[in-house]
Parts: C-alpha cells; sequence; structure tokens
C-alpha cells in the first residue's frame, strides 16, 4: 500500500521534471515535484509512525524534527539569500548534501545492523554490495560537489591541477574501493565499509581538481546524476521502491542533461572529464607586440549613439560583475534614441547554460529580444555594433577560422562579422581555454579595458552628455 | 536474490528509461532550473533519513541519523526554493516598454 503512494510521488516528479523542461511550464514542474515531495516525505513519516514498535527504543521523533528544522532552516536561508549570480555553486553545495545523507542512511544501516544483531537479521550479500555503491557513490558525490563549489568560488584555483599519473591516479582509487567493498561484503568486516568512505571522500576531490572550472557545470549536473543514483542504492538498502523510483528518475535524467551540456560546449563527456582543457601546455601568448585599438567609455558611446542596430553579447565577465542591470539601463538609454538593441545569447553564456538568461531575466530585460546562437550570427553582419560584455572564447574566430585551434568547431557567435565590434573586457587575458582572440586585434574592433559594470555605467553617462 | 530485489532492479531500470525519455528536448535555457529542480528531486533520499533517524538505536546511529535528515533537509528545501526563485524570473515578463 505505502509503495503505491511512492508511485504516485514517482508520478509526480515525472510530470515536473517534464514541466521543467518548457519555459511556460517550468515554474508549475518545479512546484509539483515539491508536492512530490512532500507527499513521499508524508508517507514516510505515516510508516514510520505504524512501525513504532520495531525499535526497542520507540521511535525517535525527536532526531526527525531536530534534523529536519536545522537542515530547513540552512536550506531555506542559503536559497533565499544567494544572489542569482552564485547560482550554480548553491546547486553544486545542495546536491554535495544530497549525496552525502545518501551515505549516511547507507552507515546508520550498518551501524543499526552491527548494535542489534539479535533483532535484525544479517544483510543479504547483495544487499551488502548496494550498502557498498550508496556509500561509494554519495561520498564521492558529497566531496566532489564541494570541490565544484570552492573553484566557482575562487577558494580553490579555477584552473585545472596535474595528478601524478593523470587518470591512472583516479583509477588506482578506484580499484582500491573495490578492494575495500570485497573485505566489507565478502568478509562481513564494517571496517571496511569506513575504508572505502575515506577512499571515496579522496576521489570526489582529485576526481573534479583536475578539471577547468568552465567545465565546472558539466561536472556538477554529473554529480547531480550520481546523486541520483546514490539515492537509489540506498532504496535498496533499506527496501524502500519510493527511493528507488525517485533515484534512477534522476539517475537518468541527470546524465541525460550532462551529455547536452556538454554539446552545447561541443566537447565529449569523456573529453571534459579526463582532458583538462589547456593542461597539455596551451599556445603561448604573445599579444606584446600586437596592435590593440583602446577605446574610451567615450568613444564607444559616439559608436553606439550613431549606430542604428546593436546587439549586446554577455558573457561570464557580465555575470561576475553583476552587470545585468547596468546592460539593461544602457539598453533603455539606446532605445530612447531609437536604436535597436537584442542580445545574442551563446548557450553557455554565464556561468552555466542558460544561466545568463536568467540574470537578464532577472534584469527585466523583454524575453523577445533574447537570440539564440542561429538566430544571432545571420544578424551580425547586418549590426552596427556589437557590444561584447565579458565574452571572450564564445566569441573567438579560432573557432572557426583556425583548424588547429583546440577550440575549433566550437560554436561561436561571429561578433567579427559586424561593422564595429567594442569588447569590455579587463584586459586581455585568455579565457578558460587559455587561448588568444584574435578578435582583440582586428582593425574593426574597440577594447575597453575596466570592469563590466562600471564600463557601462560610464558609456551610458558619456551617451547622456551627447 | 530476494523477490524484493529483483523487483527492486526492476523498477530501477524501468524508472531510469522513464528518466532518460522525460529530458529529450530541453532547450539550453532551462538546462539550469532543469538541473537545480532534478538536484532538489534527488533530495528524495529524505525517506531513508526519516526512517534512519526514526529507527536510530544507539548514539553513533542517532548522530548517523539526525546528519542524514539535516543533510537530506538542505538538500531538498534549498533545491526546491532556489529553482522556484529562478523560475519565478522567468514569469514576470515586462509588459513590452513604451
Amino acid at each position: 500500500m505505502i509503495t503505491l503512494f511512492y508511485l504516485l510521488s514517482g508520478a509526480l516528479f515525472i510530470i515536473g521534471l517534464r514541466g521543467l523542461g518548457s519555459p511556460r511550464t517550468a515554474r508549475r514542474g518545479n512546484q509539483i515535484a515539491g508536492a512530490g515531495m512532500a507527499l513521499a516525505s508524508v508517507v514516510t513519516l505515516v510508516y514510520v509512525f505504524d512501525h513504532a514498535g520495531d525499535n526497542d527504543l520507540g521511535v525517535l521523533w525527536w532526531v526527525i524534527v531536530v534534523g529536519a528544522i536545522i537542515g530547513g532552516a540552512i536550506g531555506a536561508f542559503l536559497a533565499l539569500k544567494v544572489k542569482m549570480t552564485a547560482m550554480p555553486e548553491l546547486v553544486a553545495a545542495f546536491n554535495g548534501f544530497g549525496g552525502g545523507a545518501s551515505a549516511l542512511v547507507a552507515f546508520a544501516e550498518i551501524v543499526a545492523v552491527g548494535t542489534v544483531v539479535a533483532t535484525n537479521a544479517p544483510f543479504a550479500t547483495e544487499t551488502e554490495v548496494t550498502v557498498s555503491l550508496s556509500i561509494a557513490i554519495g561520498v564521492v558525490t558529497f566531496s566532489g560537489s564541494f570541490v565544484a563549489y570552492g573553484k566557482l568560488q575562487g577558494l580553490i584555483t579555477g584552473k585545472p591541477v596535474a595528478l601524478p599519473g593523470g587518470p591512472f591516479f583516479n583509477l588506482a582509487l578506484v580499484l582500491l574501493m573495490t578492494g575495500a567493498s570485497i573485505w566489507a561484503v565478502g568478509f562481513n568486516e564494517p571496517l571496511g565499509y569506513w575504508i572505502l568512505a575515506a577512499i571515496a571522500l579522496v576521489l570526489g576531490v582529485t576526481g573534479v581538481i583536475p578539471i577547468g572550472g568552465a567545465d565546472m557545470p558539466v561536472v556538477i549536473s554529473l554529480l547531480n546524476s550520481l546523486s541520483g543514483v546514490a539515492a537509489a542504492m540506498a532504496g535498496f538498502v533499506i527496501g524502500n521502491q519510493g527511493l528507488i523510483i525517485a533515484g534512477a528518475l534522476v539517475g537518468a535524467a541527470g546524465f541525460i542533461l550532462t551529455v547536452q551540456m556538454s554539446e552545447a560546449m561541443n566537447r565529449s563527456l569523456a573529453n571534459v572529464l579526463f582532458a583538462g582543457f589547456g593542461t597539455e601546455g596551451a599556445a603561448p601568448i604573445d599579444a606584446g607586440d600586437k596592435p590593440v585599438n583602446s577605446a574610451t567609455p567615450e568613444d564607444v558611446a559616439i559608436a553606439l549613439a550613431y549606430a542604428q542596430k546593436v546587439i549586446v553579447v554577455p558573457g561570464y565577465g557580465l555575470a561576475v560583475a553583476q552587470a545585468q542591470h547596468a546592460v539593461r539601463d544602457l539598453a533603455m538609454a539606446l532605445e530612447e534614441r531609437e536604436i535597436t538593441v537584442e542580445y545574442a545569447i551563446h548557450p553557455v553564456a554565464g556561468r552555466m547554460p542558460g544561466h545568463m538568461k536568467v540574470l537578464l531575466a532577472e534584469a527585466d530585460v523583454p524575453y523577445d529580444v533574447l537570440l539564440d546562437l542561429d538566430h544571432s550570427n545571420p544578424r551580425f553582419p547586418h549590426t552596427d555594433v556589437v557590444l561584447v560584455v565579458g565574452a571572450n572564447d564564445v566569441v573567438n574566430p579560432s573557432a572557426r577560422d583556425d583548424s588547429t585551434s583546440p577550440i575549433y568547431g566550437m560554436p561561436i557567435l561571429e561578433v567579427d562579422l559586424a561593422a564595429t565590434t567594442v569588447v569590455i573586457k579587463r584586459s586581455l587575458a585568455p579565457g578558460f581555454a587559455g587561448i588568444d582572440n584574435p578578435l582583440f586585434y582586428m582593425p574593426s574592433t574597440m577594447m575597453l579595458f575596466s570592469d563590466a559594470k562600471a564600463a557601462l555605467e560610464h558609456i551610458e553617462e558619456a551617451l547622456a552628455d551627447l | 536474490m530476494s523477490p524484493a530485489f529483483i523487483q527492486g532492479i526492476v523498477v530501477f531500470v524501468l524508472a531510469a528509461f522513464v528518466g532518460f525519455e522525460v529530458i529529450s528536448k530541453v532547450p539550453p535555457t532551462l538546462h539550469t532550473p532543469l538541473m537545480s529542480g532534478a538536484n532538489a528531486i534527488s533530495g528524495i533520499t529524505i525517506v531513508g533519513a526519516i526512517i534512519a533517524a526514526a529507527f536510530a538505536d544507539g548514539p553513533l546511529a542517532i548522530i548517523l541519523g539526525l546528519l542524514a535528515m539535516a543533510f537530506a533537509m538542505i538538500n531538498v528545501i534549498g533545491g526546491f526554493l532556489v529553482t522556484d526563485r529562478m523560475l519565478e524570473m522567468f514569469k514576470k515578463k515586462p509588459v513590452a516598454k513604451k
């Protein structure tokens, strides 16, 4: 009977995920999934109430309540307080807690068996295997997510860190974990599970740290998928179908999303995970002798004032500088002069795919002037001024022209085809791909070296004075 | 293998196929909210946490249950709230200016 309710909550998750796949129904979808979660929780509480006699100590309601209040308060506080630009790392952190919880559930189960051997039958071998998997996957998700968090927050270097032995280092850890599991399961040695957890903790770190900061969204998405699998394994451990349904669902859905994200960056998933972008000696950058058109905000304001059609290309730098309101204000000032302003959004602009649209939506930029890649590129040749704000690799013409470039073949916004391209950037420093950008040295390009937000505000002031 | 375990495998495989199908056609715009939403659903481990917390039978089990409960709640509450906050912004499209 209880399984039927879990089935219902599983159905709500499916409807919810489906809703999340389309802009019109997304919010409703999230609410439906939330209802599914509430249903699953209530059903479980009823189950616990019914089985109160199973435990010599009775049901420890206070443990549930105290844990729920602490966790709920922390979760709500973080969710409501976080800035929209810090969204990716917050998702990573939440995900880490979820994976950790699954591992803890499996541990609690072993501990319970260990202390009340008299009342609890020993586990069947297959269940012990799922205990190992739940711990291994859950703990890797936990530590891996927090490394991803640290990389995005700048607490850990965003650059790929090379491991001794490269991928073989992690392979060795996986073999060690297999050994620990066999010891734990085959020889009924609980200590094996703790050793397994310790190695998994290390693997989460060493698995994520060689991957560059730009690829973190893909990593977070993959870890999200893993935390679903960990939940499903925990479901096998405690014999709960609700966990298995929802865990498998998220595991699979998260995996598809991960593949889609790496495709949006024109990379294979294996390439993201095992080939630290730029670690194998990125092309040296010799910007020293190449001429650059350095511009002042006033120059840019004049160029904009005499344009008829302007396209803004927002990138990572805009997200970091939180300049989404500044860009909106500038666009409104231009529109008052009857200049058309549109936005060209690269699929991976911002810090995660889709992140830029969230930021611009927050700044009340109307949805219908946001162009995707396929609609933007035909428009650049007919555009007077393209304003690139804090983007680099996604507008690098090398991806189209230079077959030796590491990013060759990546879809880009062809901003170099516009009459004038203004690039607002703090310096000539390379982007995540670690390669030089020929766009910066083109005669039709004006470089404005500044923080994105300050630059946009200066341009707007200069425009008002014209 | 026990019948319950085999039934679990059946459910796991079928649910995974549903998961693959449900996601097949998502515009990149929604990748971020979808990832966040899926992350909230992976907080389903709260079900396990409730059971672990309720039936804890010793100090160590109580600590593990309490931590599991708190971690899972952070994932669930934080995950759904933050996804909703993100999607709320898509919703309030300003009426065409001027």
